[in-house]
Formats: structure tokens, sequence, C-alpha cells
């Protein structure tokens, strides 16, 4: 009984904020004749009708496969020559300081230089995300590689286990933490490139359609569409708390005894 | 949420202190060779053939276009907008995290009562508000201003929520029993606990602030290095284009190490500084 009043409670207290805030958006905006600030409702209207047709087909699900394509490919490159180079002293040495420079370049610069480069084109896009985001993932690779417990490493050695099963079972598991770190900030980085090289230069992508709406002073739709871009952020950033946890379940468990919490 | 694997005992986190010299100059050599090496495969790459001079121009055509550059008035004015814009930023975002985060962390329920919200919100893509600040501001500074702060408020927030949340329970009671008041539990308990977090928000929202200042720049336009590089893509200026690439990482390799200084001197005192929460 008492636990189910806590649920009850905590249920309530999750959901109360947000309503509310829709609820004063909803009536506030209601009798708005301001021209930037719509009603909620024809703003609702407008995502009906103009993201739930033809625009999924042609505009969101293209730009989200190109956003995961990036994604994996960052993922995928960054975490094998990360390992790559983590594992030996003296390449990651002299890796570091590039690889430094590299994450501290702006992500976005690289649109214009491959819109120079390349060229328009969804390869280009998939390029553009991937190049951008791929720097702290492979950079938090490098230092959670190195960062393995010598005393585990040489326990590993004792037993015999090298290559692929030393990978498998001991780097990539100890290094996990870190890269999962890196592969969130990559998740953002990743949004703000398909969104802004498909506002830069593209002729169709959820980017592109929320500038055309700008563009032609189309109110409702132009709102609708930060809304989608949103949505689309909240989504992924709970998918991606989903696999962390998954992942990670055993790093967290460890976390909470290692401070007197189990 | 600390990301870092703990510093268990014997683990050594930072190998400097017990590195003796030459190992230490060997080291250093690494690195230097590690530079050197990108720098020479960038003049040599395009010189064969293997990419396009006109897709990667060979360094000596970049390094004179970087020294150009830094002749012109416009390249410094440009940076003295992007710096600016970035600095006032990044200043609204940390102190409007510290008053909320301090807020909500200390006033009963206030916390799980804003935690949905803040979930819902903080994912929201900053870029999505582009067209917005567009229609209402067009090129001011506010455009940019606006997309700055609410990308880097959230790296703050929620910094200063973990921190305030990591304050350890004996450490509360016993200044309650010594009867510390609001003020002094803040000054004395809370801060010192959350700074390490507070310290680790500021740079990862220094970061992320100018990220937002050079997109916004790029796409909206205005005075910043990010609209120089979009004139100089646009006219087809390659080597202009590559030297303000270099720039801006530049000045992203200077945020970076202004942060680095920053969070050492703000947490200089603190026993466990090599374990601060990434």
């Amino acid at each position: 009984m008492n636990r189910v009043l806590t649920l009850g409670r905590s249920l309530v207290l999750w959901l109360a904020l947000p309503i509310v805030l829709l609820v004063v958006w909803w009536f506030d905006s209601a009798g708005s004749s301001s021209f930037y600030y719509p009603p909620l409702r024809t703003i609702v209207s407008a995502l009906h009708r103009e993201w739930l047709g033809h625009r999924i087909v042609d505009d969101v699900i293209p730009s989200l496969v190109r956003l995961l394509v990036g994604y994996l490919v960052a993922v995928a490159v960054g975490v094998a020559l990360g390992v790559l180079v983590g594992l030996r002293r003296r390449v990651r040495l002299a890796a570091e300081p590039v690889l430094e420079f590299f994450r501290a370049v702006p992500p976005p610069v690289v649109v214009p230089v491959l819109l120079l480069v390349v060229g328009i084109g969804s390869t280009t896009k998939v390029v553009i995300i991937a190049s951008g985001c791929i720097w702290p993932i492979l950079l938090n690779t490098v230092q959670g590689v190195r960062g393995v417990d010598p005393v585990l490493t040489e326990t590993a050695r004792c037993y015999g286990l090298d290559g692929w099963a030393r990978l498998r079972t001991l780097v990539l598991p100890a290094a996990s933490p870190q890269i999962m770190a890196g592969a969130r900030q990559g998740l953002s980085i990743a949004i703000i490139l398909m969104v802004i090289s498909e506002m830069m230069a593209s002729t169709g992508g959820i980017g592109f359609t929320v500038v055309k709406f700008q563009r032609n002073f189309a109110m409702p739709e132009m709102w609708s569409g930060i809304l989608v871009l949103g949505l689309i952020g909240i989504v992924l950033a709970m998918v991606y708390r989903l696999v962390e946890r998954r992942l990670l379940a055993w790093y967290v468990g460890m976390r909470r005894l290692e401070r007197g919490e189990g | 949420m600390s990301v870092r694997p703990i510093a268990l005992p014997g683990r050594p986190t930072h190998g400097r202190p017990g590195r003796s010299l030459p190992a230490y100059a060997a080291g250093a050599a690494n690195r230097v060779a590690g530079v050197v090496l990108v720098l020479a495969l960038w003049e040599v790459v395009p010189h064969l053939g293997l990419i396009s001079r006109s897709a990667l121009p060979p360094l000596d055509r970049v390094v004179r276009a970087f020294g150009d550059l830094l002749g012109r008035a416009d390249l410094w004015s440009a940076v003295r907008e992007t710096v600016t814009g970035w600095a006032i930023g990044l200043a609204i975002a940390v102190v409007a995290g510290l008053v909320v985060g301090f807020l909500i962390g200390t006033i009963p329920w206030a916390r799980e009562l804003t935690e949905s919200t803040i979930e819902f919100l903080r994912p929201i893509p900053s870029v999505a508000l582009i067209p917005l600040v567009v229609l209402v501001y067009g090129t001011d500074i506010r455009s940019a201003l606006i997309l700055v702060v609410y990308a880097s408020f959230w790296q703050m927030l929620i910094q200063v929520l973990y921190g305030m949340q990591d304050v350890d329970p004996v450490v509360r009671e016993t200044a309650r029993s010594y009867r510390f008041g609001a003020l002094a539990r803040m000054r004395y308990v809370v801060w010192p606990t959350a700074l390490p977090y507070v310290m680790t928000g500021l740079r990862l929202a220094a970061t992320v602030a100018l990220v937002l200042e050079i997109t916004a720049e790029l796409v909206i336009g205005g005075r910043g290095l990010g609209s120089l590089l979009a004139r100089a893509q646009s006219s087809g200026a390659i080597d202009n284009t590559y030297a303000i690439v270099v720039i801006t990482g530049l000045l992203g390799v200077a945020v970076n190490l202004l942060a680095q200084r920053a969070e050492r001197a703000a947490l200089a005192w603190h026993p466990a500084h090599r374990e601060v929460p990434a």
C-alpha cells in the first residue's frame, strides 16, 4: 500500500509541471494575435497537417537515416581507432595532441569545408555528421583504454588472454563508461550537424523544411517544425539512455557498492 | 554523473609525478613527432596528387593564407565579435545555471517537481530555434546569444544539481548538530561539495557555447568568425576556408586551456582533484 502511494506521488510530481506548462502555453497563446507567437492550437494542427503525411517519408525519415548512419559510422570507426591508438603508449602520445586539436575545432565548421570540397548530396551530409561527431568518441576511447586497471591487464596476461578475447572481456568493458560518455557528446553534435547541414545546403530534410517555412513566413508550420526537432532530440536522448543503462548496468551497480549505497 | 572510472588505490591516474626526466622527454618527443608527421602529410599528400589540391590545399598555401588573414582587420574584428558573443552567452548561462540550480537544490520538492521538465527541455537541440531567432532578431547579436545560452545553460544546471545531491549525509548531519545556519551550511557544506561539479559544468558549457556561437554565425550570418568562414566558402576561397577552420580550432584549444586553468585554480585545495567527475 505504502509503495503504491510513493509510486503515485512520484508520478504526480513527474507529470505536474509539464502539464501545467503546456496548459499555460495553450491558454496564454489561445487569444494571441502576435504574428510570431501563434496559438498552440494552430501549431498542433499544423504539426498534424504538415508532418504526419508525406513529409514523414520524404523529409523526416531520410534525415534520421543520415543521422543514424553518420553517427554509427563515427561510433564504429572512433572505437576501433581509439582502441588501436590507446593500447600502444607511443602511438597514443604521438596521436593525442593532434586529436585534441581536432576535437577543439567546433564541429559545424566541417560543413562549409565539405560543401566546398565534395558538394551537396546525401553522402556529403553523412560524411559531415560522421566527421564532426567522431572526435569525442575517439578521444574518450583512447583515454578509457589507457585507464584500464594495470592489475587486471596483468591478470589477463597471466591467464593467457590475448588478442580478441582480451579486447572483448577486458579492454572494451573497462573502457565502456568513458566510451559511452564520448558517444553521448557525439550524439548531440550529430543532431546539430544534421540540422544545420540541411539548413545551409539542401533540398530536403527536416532542417531544410523548417527554414523553408521560415522564409515563407509560415509561422505555425515553422513552430511545428521546431517541435518536431525538439521531439527528435527528446526521443533520441531516451533511446540513448536505455542503451546506456543496459550496457553499463554493471558499472552503475559497482559505483553504488563503492559508495556504500548497496 | 561521474563517468570517468574511479581511481582505485594503486591505479595510477596520472603518471607524471613518478616518471623520470628521460621518460618525460621521450614522451614529449613522441608528441612533437605526431604533430610534425601530420603537418608533413598535409604538405605532401596534395603535392603527390593523392587528394586533389582543390580539395585539400597543401600546408604552405594554407599557412600563407593564415598569415594574410592575421594582417587583416576583418579577421580581428570577427574574432572579437565571436569571443564577445561567447563570453556574454557563457556568463548568462553560468549565472542562470547556478541560481536556478541552487534554488532547485535547496527548496524541498523542487528537484522532483522539475526533473521531468528538465529532462524534456534539455535534449531539445538549440539549433532548432534558429528559424525563430532569425525572424525575431535577424543577424543581431541576440540571435546567437539565445542559442548559446540555451545550449550551455543545461550543461551548467545539470552539474549544479548533481553537485548539490552529492553532499555527504554525515557532513550534512554534523553541520546540523553544530547548528550551522542556512547560510553557513551553504558556504561550508554545499558549496565545497558542489564546486568540482560546478567547474565541470563551466568547462562543458564553455565548449558548447563556442560551438553554438560559431554555428549561429555560420547559419545566420553577422560579423563573427563563422560568417567570415561562410563568406570564404561561398566565394570558393579554399585556402582561406582552411585557414579560418584552423583559427576556429585554435580558439577552441584556447577555450579548453582557459577552462582547465580555471578548474585547476578553483580546485587546488580539493584533496581528490584528479577524480573530478567528467
